[in-house]
C-alpha cells in the first residue's frame, strides 16, 4: 500500500481509484492512514461482509483466531466487471504498482 | 581481555538479525529483492560462517566452560532467528485459502456498502462511477489487506 500511495498521482491520472479494505475497525484504519500518510479510500469491513462475498476469508488467521482477509487485488471497470485479479500465493509478495498500472492502462 | 572475547559468535547473531530485519523493512519494498529473500540468505550465509568460526573457537582446547556455554546460547539464538525468519517468509506466508469463489476476470464484482474512515457509508457502485478529479473514472482497484490483527 505504500507503493499505491507513492504512485497515487499516476493511478488517478489513468482514472483508477484505489480502495483498501480490511477487517480493522474505523479507528484502527484511521490510525493507520494518519501514521502512514495514506490519502486514498480505506473501508472497514469488520464483519467480513465484502471479504466473504469475494471469497477471501482467511479463517482464524487474525489475532485471537479472528477471521481476516487474505491479500488480494481486483481491478473493476465502471460497469462492475472484473478486469484484472491478483491472488497472491505468498502474503509478502503483493502486486506491484507497475503491474497494476499496466493492467489499468489496457482498460478503455 | 578483548582477545578472549568471542566476537565471531556475536557477529554471527548480529548478521542473522540484520538479514531478517533488512528484508522485512527495506528489501521487501523492491521487486527484485522481495519475491525471494536473497538478501536475507546472503546475510545468513555470512552468519553461518562466523557461527562456525565462533563455535570452533569456543570449543577449542583451553576455553573456559563459561565461554562454551555463552557461545552455545548466542549461536543457538542466531540459528533460531534464521530458522524463524525462513519459516515465516517461505512457509507460513503461503498458508492462504485458495479463494476459488473469488470473482474472476469477466465476472461481475459483488457490490458492497462499507464505512470509510469518516464513517460515511460507501458502496462499490458509487466508487466505480464517481468522477476522479472531474474526469469519469476508468475503474476501481480493490486492495484487500490483512489489517493489524
Amino acid at each position: 500500500m505504500r507503493g499505491i500511495q507513492k504512485n497515487l498521482d499516476r493511478f488517478e491520472a489513468v482514472g483508477i481509484r484505489p480502495v483498501a479494505i480490511s477487517v480493522d475497525t474505523l479507528e484502527e484504519t484511521r490510525d493507520l492512514c494518519e501514521k502512514a500518510g495514506y490519502t486514498f479510500t480505506f473501508l472497514s469491513d469488520q464483519k467480513n461482509e465484502a471479504i466473504r462475498s469475494y471469497d477471501l476469508v482467511h479463517q482464524g488467521a487474525g489475532e485471537g483466531g479472528k477471521d481476516i482477509a487474505r491479500p488480494a487485488e481486483f481491478l473493476i471497470d465502471p460497469s462492475g466487471i472484473v478486469r484484472w485479479v491478483n491472488l497472491t500465493e505468498n502474503y509478502w509478495v503483493r502486486a506491484r504498482p507497475e503491474q497494476i498500472l499496466e493492467a489499468a492502462e489496457k482498460l478503455e | 581481555m578483548f582477545r578472549k572475547f568471542n566476537w565471531q559468535i556475536w557477529f554471527s547473531f548480529l548478521l542473522a538479525f540484520a538479514g531478517a530485519i533488512t528484508y522485512s523493512f527495506v528489501f521487501v519494498d523492491y521487486p527484485v529483492t522481495r519475491d525471494f529473500p536473497w538478501t536475507a540468505l546472503g546475510f545468513f550465509a555470512l552468519a553461518l560462517g562466523f557461527l562456525f568460526a565462533g563455535f570452533g573457537r569456543a570449543f577449542s582446547v583451553g576455553t573456559r566452560l563459561r565461554s562454551k556455554i555463552a557461545a552455545s546460547i548466542v549461536g543457538l539464538l542466531a540459528l533460531a532467528v534464521m530458522g524463524l525468519f525462513l519459516f515465516a517468509v517461505l512457509i507460513a506466508a503461503r498458508w492462504l485459502p485458495e479463494s476459488k469463489g473469488a470473482p474472476q476476470v469477466g465476472q461481475t464484482a459483488p457490490d458492497f456498502t462499507l464505512p470509510d474512515v469518516s464513517n460515511k457509508q460507501v458502496s462499490l457502485s458509487e466508487l466505480r462511477t464517481t468522477p476522479i478529479k472531474g474526469k469519469s473514472p476508468k475503474g476501481v482497484l480493490l486492495i484487500f489487506y490483512r489489517g493489524y490483527w
